[in-house]
């Protein structure tokens, strides 16, 4: 129009470019349409996006063995699990990482972690749990004969408080805080002594612990007490190194009196093998196999979980299938698809011809016809589900007919229930109002013109429904079906209630593993799969039939 | 005169045989015998309904909503049964065959194309199913696409093509089995007044080169003139009047025939006397005019006199001798480009419309002014009141 157009961009008529002031225009419209939606938006996403992301996280986070037992997982990252079993060293973290697990009560539930891995770990940690405090207090009564003052809390408090040992201290804060999640104040009221660090590196280590533990989780004051007894135990490994015993005699701080002490009785000083004592709790930490297992699960995340969802499972020889007898979820996810589809079959067989009455009807018998359809709806899903209960059982209503009508003996009465022929049953029923609507929806706008255009031009009824009214509706069959399908595949209640054995789905395992082995990753990781399962299918099924062909109306 | 591409379409009629037609009584093609039609029970749409078209016929069901005209063309189609009474087709009652039996052609009011399928495809569906191998299935579809000048649309669907060209694949659709007879319902209702008029005549068009029946429902009456051989008006579940355009127009048998059917002014009066072909009128006012009768029989009868517009005289020197005249008082003037339209006051009608053709020596009244009008006998027909 203008001369401008010729030559640059289009300007308005103040001279900005026209693209501007139009994005200037447009974006009032726009932020005025998100505040529009912004307390659903706000809804959906604290409601739905964030614990659905949660969820999908749990699946693959493993931070609990790296939490547990940090120093020992970080020791056996560049061991072989054999060599591992004998190596002094890692058990004397272990201990100390196992103490302050033991403390928090952490151990149990680490144990119940491993213990989806391998059966029996649980058990193991539990037992060690308990028998970890009596070494302590062998080696704390050893302390007490040598001078009763060391098992007072001002002596472990003048020994360790001071200052240089930020660094030592901090590291044992950010593990304690890894394991309790809870958050130190600034002043712990406690600070360590470099000196006593380097004079007694795993009684300080021990110590720290507890201190931290103590101002931390306990929020006592730490002067006055009396340290666990785990803290005697790596005095004891101190002392028994002869290079701190001479270190020892020539110190002069404070406690050094009663340190030099026990360094002359160390003779009647018990034995300080951490492995052997371990072995004598329970010879499983000796053992391979439990050091692989603390070796493959100790990264962050893991995909145990996921593998464990498709009857797999990691082992320190790598990825394998689970035996026979342990595989199910394969199973189930299999049986879940499958069911869901002949539910949704059913529910297109069934639903079909009464939407097209629905459509087709005068207005007063659809409408009755609707709220009969409707009907269910208003009922509770329970009591549907309790009803068919009530039908499908073996001294139940159908039976019972069937028997006095003389179809079925009564001694051979049919099986309909807690098997997947109740479940398809009772969930046809439950979803067919789902098929139904969209389907009415879609016939409704389908004229009933073409049918009779379609017979004027030589088409017999059944011509005329299959070739010209028919493929008008199949947007509202993929619209009910993808409905159905998706609603099915995630269904709990009803294949719970008449599904037994051979009827429930995947997702009651999902709920059993949430609410009764409290195994959340593998329900995260089986609902993860589900979820890909079904996107993948309605990916299929856009590639296939087009997502612009399903109609819910209009 | 035929289009080339008709050709083919018209020859293979006779070549499939069964088409000549078995007369029954006369020539009638398709006949309704005392046909009546009710829904409830109660109230019957159609009464009576006697009609019969020879072969060839161009005839056109007009009257307005609810008079049962759609009704008709349905039963005729087979969707709906009559409730009593006999349709007959080419000689045959019709009554228990199924629609698709019938073989008839059928152009609905909104088309009714099949979304899902292509021009082509649905062209392609009836000959589909009378099981016609591929080949010539191509062929008759082509062949029909051309004939509505729609060769290039084959590929498309229905939505993607205007209104216009919707009727047209319609109109092919409903012929390309090559019907006999063909049933429109309103075909060009739901087009613009310029396409509309272009449709009418390509309709006639065709249906005349093809030699089909042709049976058409419509409200329209400009489009039942121009477009037909004969047509039925329809009022009240009645034909009120059966006859060919121009016998409709210049005499309507009844009042609501002259109502209906173009413009027409009405005076109302009772019979003076009659006299063969001519009678005399004395309106309500008091004033006297010069009638034809045509459904009064004797005088002192109540009648509905109905002149047209353009027969309205207000040149005295073209008035017969003696001729009766009335007093009148023009009270608008209205210039419409190729006519001039005059309303009047006269004899208590204030609506009074003259039609005068805009002639170098047309008059112009003025409103306001007095003139005196007339007009021949035989245009003023005096019908029931």
């Amino acid at each position: 129009m203008s001369e401008t157009t010729q030559s640059g961009p289009m300007l308005s008529a103040d001279g900005v470019p026209l693209k501007t002031s139009l994005a200037r225009a447009l974006r009032r419209q726009k932020i005025r349409a998100l505040l529009l939606i912004s307390p659903l938006l706000a809804f959906v996403v604290i409601t739905f996006i964030i614990p659905i992301a949660s969820m999908l996280f749990r699946s693959v986070e493993n931070q609990i063995v790296s939490n547990t037992l940090p120093q020992t997982v970080a020791m056996i990252a560049d061991v072989s699990a054999d060599e591992a079993t004998t190596d002094e060293m890692l058990f004397r973290v272990l201990y100390l990482d196992m103490y302050r697990a033991v403390e928090a009560k952490a151990h149990t539930r680490l144990g119940s972690r491993l213990n989806y891995e391998k059966s029996g770990i649980s058990s193991l940690f539990r037992t060690s749990g308990r028998k970890l405090e009596d070494m302590g207090e062998d080696f704390e009564d050893f302390f007490k004969d040598a001078d009763s003052g060391m098992v007072k809390g001002p002596f472990w408090h003048e020994l360790m408080q001071g200052d240089g040992g930020e660094d030592l201290l901090d590291e044992r804060l950010g593990l304690l805080t890894d394991l309790t999640s809870l958050e130190a104040s600034d002043d712990l009221g406690f600070t360590l002594s470099g000196e006593a660090a380097a004079l007694l590196p795993w009684a300080s280590r021990a110590y720290a612990d507890w201190a931290l533990f103590t101002a931390v989780v306990d929020e006592d004051d730490v002067s006055k007490k009396k340290p666990w007894a785990g803290v005697y135990a790596a005095l004891a490994l101190d002392l028994a190194d002869p290079a701190t015993q001479s270190a020892v005699a020539a110190y002069g701080g404070s406690g050094a009196a009663e340190l030099q002490a026990a360094v002359a009785n160390i003779a009647d000083m018990p034995a300080t093998g951490f492995r052997a004592y371990f072995e004598d709790i329970d010879d499983k930490w000796v053992s391979g196999e439990t050091w692989a297992l603390l070796k493959v699960f100790g990264s962050q995340y893991t995909s145990g979980y996921f593998l464990n969802a498709v009857d797999m499972k990691l082992t320190p020889d790598g990825i394998e299938q689970r035996p026979d007898n342990e595989r199910l979820y394969l199973k189930l996810f299999n049986r879940t698809l499958i069911m869901s589809m002949v539910i949704t079959v059913s529910c297109i067989l069934l639903g079909y011809p009464v939407a097209w009455l629905l459509a087709n009807l005068p207005m007063r018998s659809a409408n009755v016809l609707m709220i009969l359809v409707l009907l269910p709806f208003w009922t509770s899903l329970l009591v549907r589900t309790s009803a068919w209960k009530v039908l499908l059982q073996q001294q139940g209503v159908i039976n019972d007919i069937l028997v006095w009508l003389g179809f079925v003996a009564d001694d051979s009465r049919l099986i309909m229930m807690n098997n997947s022929t109740g479940t398809i049953i009772a969930m046809t029923h439950i979803l067919l109002p789902f098929m139904i609507l969209p389907l009415y929806s879609v016939m409704k706008t389908i004229p009933p013109t073409y049918l009779r255009a379609a017979k004027s031009l030589g088409a017999t009824n059944w011509t005329a429904f299959w070739r010209v009214y028919f493929p008008q509706s199949v947007p509202g069959i993929g619209a009910g079906s993808i409905l159905v399908f998706i609603l099915a595949i995630g269904y709990y209640i009803t294949p719970e209630i008449v599904g037994g054995t051979d009827g429930v789905f995947i997702s009651n395992r999902i709920a059993y593993h949430i609410s009764s082995s409290l195994n959340w990753g593998l329900a995260a990781a089986l609902g993860t799969i589900l979820l890909a399962v079904v996107m993948l299918l309605y990916w299929l099924y856009d590639r296939i039939v087009g997502i612009d062909n399903v109609k819910l109306g209009g | 005169m035929r289009a080339t591409g008709l050709a083919g379409l018209t020859s293979a009629k006779t070549k499939k045989g069964g088409t000549v037609a078995k007369s029954s009584g006369g020539n009638a093609f398709v006949e309704f015998q005392h046909v009546q039609k009710s829904y409830d029970g109660e109230t019957l749409v159609v009464k009576d309904l006697n009609l019969s078209m020879p072969k060839g016929e161009f005839l056109t069901m007009l009257g307005p909503s609810g008079s049962g005209k759609t009704t008709c063309l349905m039963m005729l189609a087979g969707f709906e049964t009559a409730t009593h009474g006999e349709i007959m087709l080419d000689g045959q009652p019709i009554n228990n065959i199924p629609p698709h039996k019938r073989g008839i052609g059928m152009v609905f009011q909104n088309y009714a194309l099949f979304p899902h399928m292509t021009v082509a495809e649905n062209l392609a569906f009836p000959l589909e199913v009378r099981k016609m191998g591929k080949s010539e299935r191509d062929e008759k579809v082509k062949r029909a696409l051309d004939m509505v000048q729609m060769g290039a649309f084959g590929g498309r669907r229905p939505a993607q093509l205007s209104g216009g060209q919707q009727q047209r694949i319609a109109l092919a659709r409903a012929l390309v089995f090559q019907p006999e007879l063909v049933l429109m319902d309103e075909p060009l209702g739901a087009l613009d007044k310029q396409l509309r008029e272009h449709m009418q005549f390509e309709i006639t068009r065709l249906a005349h080169d093809l030699g089909i029946t042709v049976v058409y429902v419509t409200h329209d009456q400009t489009e039942a003139l121009t477009m037909s051989d004969r047509v039925a008006v329809f009022n009240d579940g009645r034909i009120q009047q059966l006859a060919p355009p121009d016998e409709l127009y210049e005499k309507p048998q009844n009042s609501f025939v002259a109502q209906f059917i173009g413009e027409n002014n009405t005076l109302e009066g009772v019979i003076k006397s009659i006299d063969g072909d001519k009678c005399v009128v004395k309106l309500d006012s008091g004033d006297e005019i010069d009638a034809r009768p045509v459904n009064v029989t004797k005088a002192g009868e109540r009648t509905k006199v109905s002149i047209r517009p353009e027969r309205v005289e207000f040149n005295k020197s073209r008035l017969q001798k003696g001729a009766h005249t009335l007093k009148a008082e023009v009270a608008e003037f209205i210039y419409m480009g190729d006519i001039f339209r005059f309303r009047l006051k006269v004899a208590g009608n204030n609506d009074f419309i003259v039609k005068t053709r805009n002639a170098p020596d047309a008059v112009r009244l003025t409103p306001g002014s007095q003139i005196e009008i007339g007009w021949l006998a035989e245009d003023c027909r005096a019908l029931d009141a």
